[in-house]
């Protein structure tokens, strides 16, 4: 990559979930590689089902009970003398704990059901705090006063005794944020937190992302299915599709130089600023294939424009080396 | 908050008052009545009641007045505290009844302190291990618990107890202490004789309650709250007990209300097998012989407690649901 780069603080390789059920296994994450840096933002995007939450989910060994890690790693502080291979630990062990919430912190896309009801935004933050940190009761939820007004909540000293259901939206998403950062994780995840806002609180939150995670060098992966969202955050951008990664690259080379015919779809999806306002969103033609049927080849294929019959139908492309910008698709191999 | 108790609390007075309306309309709904009733057991004993002596009987218990009035005067009278004579055992009402209404509780907590300390853990446990060997075999049994008859249980239990404990089984008391004054050994006595008659009582509850926390859990373990706990990093068990498992309870709180009416009436056959002195069978009794005042006694005493246990789960909904507390709805 051409600009500097924070420290690499998480390494996803060839991550494979293989969800367990009734009709046999399915394929959610079929290796997946992902690098997070300090101080930087990863997108991630992809249509409904490509496996972006069962990738944040696989990396804090939270998937439900039916859901395996099948094969890959994810390392803690790569290169460090510290590094850890966190699908090597117990999900329940004591020291992924420690990583969930300490390490890495997780925000959420529905911000009513995310929080539970039964107590208040105080209760929930000060657990947090308290599952990470020796705090006295007090000295937490003086800490929770102090983390709801970092997230821009008015009067924090009353609102951390209100529950979720007495808050806007927008106020909720802010209490998910300040729990998020309860233990000062330098990794969060951000699993489409603005989907559930109206516009102008998106923007606020988006905004206030933005500020929490460039005053705390914080490495932030974001996942949307919004290009607009990307253009606004991202500094690099993985692409998905299938449990695969499409395409990885800086974000602008994203938006000018599109190397996968599926990013090209995806942002011809995207309303443009100077599109006239009766343009119709141009849509990906086809549906997204079921994981349980996968598509011979590159997985794509049947809905690429530019399908070369007798290859993408045959065999796979080669994933994204780690690292290196890079599509998964035999037009940019024959390129390079 | 105190505007939706005090709403709670208006309700369930006209309840109480509804309820012993329609309990005194329910008992005079089969065609004759006690006098009715006693001559026909009287002559198939062979003995005679002339039509003098049952019109007398008639007007001593006011049964020639329509059934307005005899409502009337019975409630002037049970509002301070007369629950008036029990026509079948000629004796006061409160008399006949005594301890049962208390050892009608005892029995009936016990069940029901019985079934949860089993269903839900057990319930919590298939839920959250949801396809294991321990579920499976939890819906077995709990299956097994729904398909046997309680008296049938009741019968088994006394022969095992008897044969192989030596137990004195049936009856809440030991022969020596049916009658006797109360007491320490007589409390300890009724401590030693409750847990059979519960464990029965509890049986079918058990099961059904099993499945309704399992389903509960499992529907609230798939909620993002779970998740967003989880992600905190703070264990499992902690996660599962404080935020789906409080969520889960709220039904078990909602019947509460109506559990106790339920164990009474399905006490019945039970206490009839075990012998046991609760209110179950002498309100078959009251019925079947149509002893107005007995029966009417029961049955409001019943609606009652209902109404109180209405109480009690609207408090702990609002214990369990800060929605209700501070919004005063669900
Ligand atoms: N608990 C589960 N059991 C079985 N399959 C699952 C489970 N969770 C996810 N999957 C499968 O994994 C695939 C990826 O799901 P995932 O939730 O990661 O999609 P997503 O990219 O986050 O989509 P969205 O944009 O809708 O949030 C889906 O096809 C889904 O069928
Ligand atoms: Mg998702």
């Amino acid at each position: 990559m051409v600009e500097s780069m924070g420290r690499h603080v998480l390494s996803v390789r060839d991550l494979a979930v293989e969800f367990g059920g009734d009709r046999g296994t399915l394929r959610a994450l079929d290796g997946v590689s992902l690098d997070l840096h300090a101080g930087r933002v990863l997108g991630v995007v992809g249509e409904s089902g490509c496996g972006k939450s069962v990738t944040a989910r696989a990396i804090l060994g939270i998937l439900d009970r039916a859901g395996k890690v099948t094969g890959g790693q994810v390392l803690l502080d790569p290169g460090t003398s510290s590094q850890q291979d966190l699908v090597a630990l117990d999900p329940n062990s004591q020291t992924m704990r420690g990583v969930r919430g300490g390490r890495i912190g997780l925000i959420f896309q529905e911000p009513m059901t995310a929080l539970s009801v039964h107590y208040t935004v105080g209760n929930q933050i000060v657990e947090a705090i308290r599952a990470h940190r020796e705090l006295s009761k007090a000295d937490a939820r003086n800490r929770a006063i102090e983390l709801l007004g970092e997230v821009g909540i008015p009067r924090p000293e009353s609102r951390v005794d209100a529950y979720p259901f007495q808050l806007s939206g927008g106020l909720r998403q802010r209490v998910g944020i300040a729990m998020a950062l309860a233990a000062d994780p330098q990794i969060l995840i951000a699993d489409e937190p603005t989907t559930a806002l109206d516009v102008t609180t998106q923007a606020q939150v988006l905004a206030l992302l933005r500020r929490l995670q460039r005053d705390k060098g914080i490495a932030l992966m974001l996942i949307t299915h919004d290009m607009g969202v990307i253009a606004q955050m991202a500094d690099d951008v993985a692409v998905m599709y299938l449990g695969r990664i499409a395409e990885f690259s800086p974000v602008r080379d994203l938006f000018a130089r599109p190397r996968h015919p599926y990013t090209r779809a995806l942002l011809r999806s995207v309303p443009s600023i100077r599109a006239e306002p009766r343009d119709r969103l141009a849509t990906i033609g086809g549906t997204v294939p079921h994981p349980g049927a996968r598509p011979s080849g590159c997985a794509f294929h049947p809905r690429c424009p530019e399908v070369i019959a007798g290859r993408c139908d045959q065999s796979a492309p080669r994933p994204v080396p780690p690292l290196e910008a890079g599509a998964a698709c035999f037009l940019n191999e024959g390129a390079a | 908050m105190l505007i939706y108790l005090a709403r709670r609390l208006v309700l369930a007075a006209i309840t109480c008052i509804a309820i012993s309306i329609l309990t005194f309309i329910i008992i005079r709904l089969p065609p004759g009545d006690f006098v009715d009733a006693y001559i026909a057991n009287l002559a198939s004993n062979g003995s005679v009641v002339s039509a003098d002596q049952a019109q007398a009987m008639r007007r001593e218990y006011g049964l020639d007045q329509p059934v307005i009035i005899q409502y009337g005067m019975w409630m002037s009278r049970v509002v301070v505290g007369d629950f008036g004579v029990s026509m079948m055992w000629r004796r006061p009402v409160t008399e006949v009844i005594g301890d049962r209404l208390w050892l009608t509780m005892a029995v009936s907590f016990s069940a029901l302190f019985l079934t949860w300390t089993i269903a839900l853990p057990i319930g919590i446990y298939s839920a959250v291990r949801q396809y294991s060997l321990g579920d499976y075999a939890a819906t077995l049994l709990g299956f097994i618990g729904l398909a046997i008859p309680n008296f049938l249980l009741a019968l088994i239990l006394m022969y095992l107890g008897f044969r192989y404990l030596g137990l004195s089984v049936g009856g809440l008391f030991s022969p020596e202490f049916s009658q006797a004054p109360w007491s320490m050994a007589k409390a300890w006595d009724l401590a030693k004789h409750v847990p059979l008659p519960a464990c029965v009582l509890a049986l079918a509850g058990t099961a059904h309650q099993i499945r309704i926390m399992r389903a509960n859990l499992l529907d609230e373990l798939r909620r993002p709250y779970v998740v967003t706990a989880r992600a905190k990093g703070i264990s499992e068990l902690h996660t599962v007990l404080k935020y789906p498992v409080r969520a889960a309870l709220n039904p078990f709180a909602s019947s509460i209300a109506y559990l106790f009416p339920y164990l009474v009436s399905g006490s019945i056959i039970v206490s009839l097998v075990l012998g046991l002195p609760t209110v179950g069978p002498l309100l078959l009794q009251a019925l079947v012989a149509q002893d107005m005042f007995l029966a009417g006694t029961i049955v409001l005493l019943l609606g009652i407690m209902t109404v109180i246990g209405t109480l009690v789960s609207d408090l702990l909904l609002m214990w369990i649901e800060p929605r209700i507390r501070l919004q005063g709805r669900a």
